[in-house]
């Protein structure tokens, strides 16, 4: 939605922010009003990218908004501060520096616990700024007396003071918000985000460090509330005290949610019709106090019924008509097949990342010993395995061997129990899986673990990004194409896997043998050396198993590969070496052709029965 | 400042305090561990059940009614609220149900304000608790000691109800692995609503048992809703011995540094709750991997 004409976004902002004060009078807002709706959108543009892009409900924004405005309106009452904007700035500073102490407290956890720890620390920062710092914000009073800004600019000088001449200033402070926040939202760091909150999982195992990411976008916000709390004291012209209290950060949140989340513009939506249904309750209907309860009950309403709010229900609209459009456009042309083109050329293969020890030549990965027990259960039981560079090694084993869990301790996504895990030389036992991948050794999941929300080129870009950038990058003011190599890589692995004609496709909308592939594709994006596959074969019907057989050979090629499946005429037919595994252990290692003819393991897999059926 | 009655005394409130938060952290943590959900209205649970016992009172003059009548009721309402709405979002993000669950808590909030206003109302304690008592080296307000002894009384019944029966052996297993309930051929969904008919009515038990200590205002669950976070947190989540002892610790810490200065209560139970996040992420008594 955000990716159409070039600055489209950006004009249509200016547009509207430069006609809302001659129209906004004859719709009955008065300027004080618009002001605070810019306040509130503001305010909402750095807590959408923490909660619509990047999936953090965080309830406890009031304590940056509180923080920087009243580092601002300290300054300018009581420091003697002249100048309004570096007041501002400098709040907006104070804020950014308390999100990231909060952040490194509150990201140590996910999920409901993060929603939790934010609202302790709301209501923390609020019983704070009451009582311990009442000297510097002026406890239940507030600190009266902040004054507007005003440049000299040599031969005149703009003082903004109130109204619809105080707007001009906001308003331009909203607009730079805005293109900041685009910018930001545009850029790689951006994608990770969407990621992040789509499949944290997937975007650590690719080799991303979310801690870092998420933690830049609770920076973000909170920088932004900080800039947004400066600006409520001068439009007030008093610091108010109710700017700590939960409620604001309640109040944020439902705004959001009102208007439409991850969209940068909910928030000011969101505030328009809090604002103005607050006065038409009010006053119109002569409501009173009981407006809260009917903007409450329209809040559940719309989360039950409008998840992405109000701009997200006009998206589903608009995109409802335009759809139908399509449909009976497609219904007189034709569309082309989506069927794999039997002429299609094969694309090159793809090189692995260069390795970082070019001298080194011993194994490229050396388990030894390797063991892991949940408390009295033991799945693997002291493994040692080797494969040399540039081997395809195949991995057998009847259900509940330990295969998977084999797999979790090679790239670091769990911890064995004893042993060590050597990869081209180097010890990583304990290290982590987003290290791992960086090393170049990753693996595709027995079951997907795709970015479900995004389409099929967002997700390879993701895996791509993090080969590129490293794990972790603050280019938040670079676009997507600016990173040197992302298109091609992308391109060439769609290719690879046989998606370029899905490339702009949903997941969602993917069938299960395209997801499959890709599954393999996200890995393969990663440009590993040593490429781990969890049955790439499951659930396949024959004739893709075919085509993936042939995807694999096409990838093997300038890389070492360790696959796992079940289908062993199409495993024996890719690999050289074999590891049997049985219950947690090695049974034994050996060539196609010994395995198939091992009593062994034929006692493995059948269980001891072989012989009645023989008989 | 610091004398060894006012410390004595501090103790005690803390005590009562932390027995309740527990009872509310119990409630909250088998919702949460049974169905996911986090339920930020629970903070209106316990208002609400204050409310609906303070009304019996004003009928019936019987405090041992008004808490069967609150209870009863607040149980009655979670019921409704996970058949009618809270049901739709058990396939819905974490988000979604913070957001509903919020919205429900403030319609709660303003709906009795706009019923009751916000003035607040006074519920008297029982006959037989009113007044003080010797304890030998110091007096105590009666109905002060009860609340622990009455919440005590209600934990253990919670206690037996998961610990000893059928229902409690379903819920415990279902906050392990839902799913795996629900394939067992156990009609999950029908425990869901009765757990969370339970966790509410925890709530509000507690909340109509704390209204003769404070006087009832629409807002009084908003931070009892705080603490009870910062006790899940403690405690961790999911973990019914974890709310006890988070309680206790919560309740003494606030109680405790009120003693020294009310403005730094929260700072201390904050900082308690940031230590256990870097000593042990999951909570003292909590598992990992539950979230």
């Amino acid at each position: 939605m955000l990716k159409q004409r070039p600055f489209l976004i950006e004009t249509l902002t200016a547009i509207g922010l430069t006609a809302a004060p001659f129209v906004l009078p004859h719709l009955g807002f008065a300027p004080n009003t618009v002001n605070r709706i810019l306040v509130w959108g503001l305010f909402g543009l750095g807590f959408d990218i923490l909660f619509g892009f990047t999936g953090l409900l965080s309830f406890g924004q009031s304590a940056f908004y509180g923080t920087g405005g009243f580092v601002a309106a300290y300054l300018l009452t009581r420091a003697g501060f002249g100048n309004v904007l570096g007041a501002l700035v400098i709040g907006m500073i104070a804020a950014a520096a308390t999100g990231y102490l909060i952040g490194l407290i509150a990201l140590r956890r996910t999920g409901i616990y993060f929603a939790m720890i934010t609202v302790a620390i709301a209501e923390v920062f609020f019983f704070v700024e009451f009582n311990p710092l009442s000297d510097f914000t002026g406890g239940e009073n507030g600190l009266p007396g902040v004054p507007t800004p005003s440049f000299n600019l040599g031969f005149t000088t703009l003082h903004f003071t109130n109204g619809w001449s105080l707007y001009q200033f906001i308003a331009l402070c909203y607009f730079i918000g805005v293109i900041i926040a685009l910018t930001i939202v545009r850029s790689p760091v951006g994608a990770i985000l969407s990621a992040i909150r789509d499949n944290p999982l997937r975007a650590t195992a690719v080799g991303h460090n979310i801690h870092g990411y998420k933690l830049t976008a609770f920076v973000i916000a909170a920088a932004y509330a900080g800039f947004a709390g400066g600006l409520l004291g001068v439009l007030q012209a008093f610091m108010p005290p109710d700017a700590f209290t939960f409620d604001t950060s309640g109040q944020l949140v439902m705004q959001t949610a009102i208007g439409g989340r991850g969209t940068l513009f909910g928030p000011l939506v969101g505030a328009t019709v809090w604002l103005f249904l607050q006065d038409f309750l009010q006053s119109a209907l002569g409501l009173g106090a009981a407006w809260k309860l009917v903007l409450g009950v329209v809040f559940v309403l719309l989360v039950c019924f409008l998840r992405g709010g109000i701009i997200g229900g006009i998206a589903d609209l608009y995109r409802l008509i335009a759809g139908k459009r399509r449909r009976t456009e497609a219904e007189t042309g034709q569309e082309p097949p989506d069927v794999e083109d039997a002429r299609q050329i094969p694309p090159a293969p793809m090189h692995a990342k260069e390795v970082a020890h070019p001298a080194y030549s011993g194994p490229i990965l050396k388990a030894t010993g390797l063991t892991k027990r949940y408390g009295g259960l033991v799945a693997n039981s002291d493994i040692d395995f080797s494969v040399n560079q540039g081997e395809l090694r195949g991995i057998i084993g009847p259900n509940g061997a330990g295969k998977s869990t084999f797999f979790k301790m090679l790239t670091c996504e769990i911890a064995p129990t004893s042993g060590r895990i050597v990869f081209e030389g180097r010890d990583i036992t304990g290290l982590k899986v987003t290290e791992v991948c960086q090393l170049g050794l990753t693996k595709s999941y027995q079951v997907n673990q795709l970015f479900t929300g995004l389409t099929v080129r967002q997700n390879l870009t993701i895996a791509a990004l993090a080969e590129l950038r490293g794990k972790f990058r603050l280019d938040l003011f670079r676009t997507l194409s600016g990173v040197k190599g992302l298109t091609e890589q992308v391109e060439h692995t769609l290719a690879l896997v046989n998606l370029n004609r899905r490339a702009d496709t949903p997941v969602a909308e993917l069938a299960y043998g395209e997801k499959r592939r890709l599954e393999i594709g996200l890995a393969l994006a990663t440009s590993p050396r040593l490429l781990l596959l969890d049955e790439p074969l499951a659930g396949m019907s024959p004739r893709e198993r075919v085509e993936t057989v042939k995807l694999l050979k096409s990838i093997a090629r300038g890389r070492t590969m360790i696959i796992i499946d079940h289908d062993m005429d199409s495993l024996f037919e890719l690999v050289e070496r074999v590891t049997v595994l049985q219950e947690g252990k090695v049974l034994l290692h050996g060539t196609p052709e010994e395995i198939r003819t091992n009593a062994a393991v034929q006692e493995a897999y059948l269980g001891g029965v072989h012989g009645e059926i023989a008989a | 400042m610091i004398s060894w009655p006012n410390l004595v005394s501090q103790l005690f409130n803390g005590l009562a305090l932390g027995a309740l938060l527990a009872l509310i952290s119990s409630g909250l943590t088998i919702i949460y561990g049974t169905l996911g959900v986090l339920n930020l209205a629970h903070g209106a649970m316990f208002m609400i059940g204050g409310y609906a016992g303070f009304v019996t009172y004003q009928y019936t003059e019987s405090f041992l009614l008004a808490v069967i009548a609150g209870s009863l009721f607040v149980m009655l309402l979670g019921v409704a609220m996970e058949r009618v709405i809270i049901r739709h979002f058990y396939h819905r993000p974490h988000e979604d149900q913070l957001l509903v669950t919020f919205g429900l808590g403030i319609c709660f909030v303003e709906l009795v304000r706009l019923v009751f206003s916000s003035q607040s109302q006074l519920v008297p304690p029982p006959a037989l608790f009113q007044g003080i008592t010797n304890l030998g080296f110091m007096f105590y307000p009666t109905y002060r000691l009860a609340v622990v002894g009455i919440v005590a009384v209600a934990l253990g019944a919670l206690f037996l109800v998961l610990y000893r029966t059928r229902l409690g052996m379903i819920v415990r297993a279902g906050i392990e692995d839902s799913v795996m309930v629900d394939s067992l051929g156990i009609n999950v969904y029908r425990v869901f609503m009765v757990v969370f008919g339970i966790g509410a009515m925890a709530a509000g038990f507690a909340g109509i048992v704390n209204a003769p200590v404070v006087s009832l205002t629409p807002g009084i669950g908003d931070d009892i809703l705080v603490q009870t976070f910062v006790v899940v947190v403690i405690g961790g989540v999911g973990s019914f011995p974890g709310a006890i002892l988070g309680g206790l610790i919560a309740g003494e810490i606030i109680s405790v540094t009120s003693m020294f200065n009310p403005g730094y209560a929260y700072v201390m139970l904050f900082a308690a709750m940031t230590l256990v996040l870097v000593v042990r992420p999951h909570g003292l008594l909590g598992v990992q991997g539950r979230e």
